[in-house]
């Protein structure tokens, strides 16, 4: 008598994307519980959080959001390397309206968001017909070049940067704007990607000239997900710039790029939800590290590659599959 | 009677691939409401052609006119708007979809909320019916399973539906019978000849030019990327330079 484990999908009506879903309260709470999990985490926990906890969940929440930026334009294909230029130019716009005009953070957060969404999306429109590589090799140049533009002509205060900006009222104020900014990106994207406009953005990932013979401008939808990704890395760099009170070269600094990129695929592309858990996970794990000094990375990169190599589909679509399943032992012949 | 409207003009179209010309000066009408057979060869420019007409590749010289407009060298997502259609000789569906969310793409573009006023209700009700329309039966929930999980018959059948959301004037089918076996095709045959008794002008590519000379009004034949012979079935099959074509000839 052998025994294997049988998996099996629920067959409850919860996971119906209708109306339907919606006959009791135990299928209710059953879709409730997993979008509640970081609504209840993220806005009651804080407070109790000490200062220094409160930093690191401030720095997690922007890598978060980076990430989720970085997964917007991933569901259209593009492969960006260059979240840095987002965060670089929101946090200039922020910056200079502050710096020059004396605007208030209330104001200059959201220009610098829809600004800086715009005006990225118009830096790589000449290029968005790239696919793969090349637009992600374009991505990692552009803010480099805006680094040594600052730097060589000593625009924007050089490289003494923007100093001396408008500061947030409290930490906790802080903290508060950006999980709100986080938890709008997570839901609005995630509502956004499961919509009808969503199948055509993940079309064009999947086969795009099948989109195009549809009847579809495929340059057109890929310039509105750029946008939608832009602002939100713009959003990310503003609030960095008032949180620091400071906009200079460091925010078009390599770490934007690559953590939001290291977070997407620990925690699983595609679904907004993952790349944020990959940013909980890094960003703190990179902190309780610190007390290793200097094998700090060492450990750091030995957890990635576990990571990687013991889940690539990514944690969220591990715990997504688990959630939706249940097993039991059965007896085979 | 009046002889019907050209709804189509193609003028000594040309394309080369490097030193091959694919399509060399090809010129031909389409009147409305015709159902124009393209048949050749391999590599005789067929599919080359349909790429040109639908905007997929710019040619090198020649124009396209479609009801009159010149369409020559336009984006394929405007010459779709203004309606013309269709068909992958490889079939292209949204993989990860179910098959009826793959109508949901077309459904979606400009030309159908255009055509429907407006008006396009639930895309999600208009893909099932459009998928019974070719053939899923409906009982056996064929229409709710993942396109990779499709066998090739209905992968072909979703890619003519595809094309029939887009409600279009003229409809270019690229070898929509190819691997499909005669029970396949019989079960198709009838689906476009309903599109054409709703008016419907088709242009179709085909190698089964059994099926095919059956329910063409006009057969033209290219080879080498030349335009060989055209008219009636029964002409084209008894045309000498189309025996040498097809069957190579011995000097």
């Amino acid at each position: 008598m052998k025994r294997r484990k049988e998996r099996i999908d629920r067959g409850i009506k919860a996971r119906s994307e209708d109306i339907f879903a919606l006959t009791s309260y135990r299928e209710m709470l059953y879709l409730l519980f997993p979008r509640a999990v970081p609504v209840v985490i993220l806005l009651g926990l804080t407070p109790l959080l000490s200062p220094y906890w409160q930093e690191v969940l401030i720095s997690t929440a922007v890598y978060a959001l980076l990430a989720i930026s970085w997964d917007m334009l991933i569901c259209a294909g593009l492969v960006s390397l260059g979240q840095s230029l987002f965060y670089g130019i929101g946090s200039y716009i922020a910056g200079a309206l502050n710096y020059y005009w004396h605007w208030s953070p209330l104001f200059t957060i959201p220009v610098a968001t829809v600004g800086g969404g715009l005006l990225c999306t118009i830096l790589l429109l000449p290029v968005l017909r790239l696919r793969g590589i090349y637009f992600a090799m374009v991505t990692l140049v552009l803010p480099l070049m805006f680094l040594r533009l600052v730097e060589a002509t000593r625009i924007l205060g050089g490289t003494e940067g923007l100093t001396g900006l408008t500061p947030f009222p409290g930490q906790l104020t802080a903290l508060y704007v950006i999980q709100l900014g986080l938890l709008c990106a997570l839901f609005g994207f995630r509502r956004i990607i499961n919509s009808d406009y969503g199948l055509i953005v993940r079309g064009i990932n999947d086969n795009d000239r099948a989109v195009m013979s549809a009847g579809l401008n495929i340059h057109w939808y890929k310039a509105q997900v750029l946008f939608l990704g832009a602002s939100v890395g713009a959003f990310t760099g503003a609030f960095g710039t008032h949180l620091d009170m400071f906009a200079g070269m460091p925010g078009f600094a390599l770490d934007y790029s690559i953590m939001p990129l290291a977070a997407a695929v620990v925690g699983g592309t595609g679904t907004f939800a993952g790349p944020m858990l990959g940013a909980f996970i890094l960003v703190p794990l990179s902190e309780i590290l610190r007390a290793l000094g200097a094998l700090r990375i060492v450990f750091y990169g030995l957890f990635l590659v576990i990571f990687v190599v013991a889940l690539p589909e990514g944690i969220f679509h591990y715990l997504q599959r688990k959630y939706h399943q249940f097993e039991r032992w059965v007896e085979v012949e | 009677m009046n002889s019907p409207a050209v709804i189509l003009r193609v003028t000594d179209l040309c394309k080369s691939f490097g030193g091959v010309r694919a399509v060399s000066s090809v010129s031909f009408d389409l009147s409305d409401g015709e159902l124009l057979g393209i048949i050749g060869p391999n590599g005789s420019g067929k599919t080359t052609l349909v790429n040109l007409i639908t905007g997929f590749i710019k040619p090198d010289a020649g124009g396209i006119r479609f009801r009159g407009k010149d369409i020559t060298g336009w984006p394929p997502y405007r010459i779709v708007t203004l309606g013309i259609a269709r068909t992958f000789q490889m079939v292209r569906p949204f993989y990860q979809l179910p098959a009826y969310k793959n109508l949901v793409v077309p459904l979606y573009s400009p030309r159908v909320r255009r055509l429907a006023g407006g008006k396009y209700g639930d895309r999600d009700a208009v893909a099932l019916d459009l998928l019974e329309e070719v053939g899923f039966e409906r009982d056996a929930y064929v229409s709710y399973k993942v396109a990779s999980a499709l066998p090739q018959g209905y992968l072909k059948r979703l890619e003519l539906a595809k094309c029939m959301a887009l409600r279009p004037d003229l409809l270019v089918l690229d070898e929509l019978f190819s691997g499909l076996s005669l029970a396949e095709v019989a079960g198709i045959v009838p689906i476009i000849e309903k599109l054409r008794f709703q008016g419907m002008t088709i242009v179709m590519i085909e190698h089964r030019l059994k099926e095919l000379f059956r329910i063409a009004d006009r057969v033209m034949v290219l080879n080498y990327g030349e335009k060989i012979a055209e008219g009636s079935p029964e002409t084209v099959m008894e045309s000498d330079a189309v025996k040498k074509a097809y069957l190579g000839s011995e000097t």
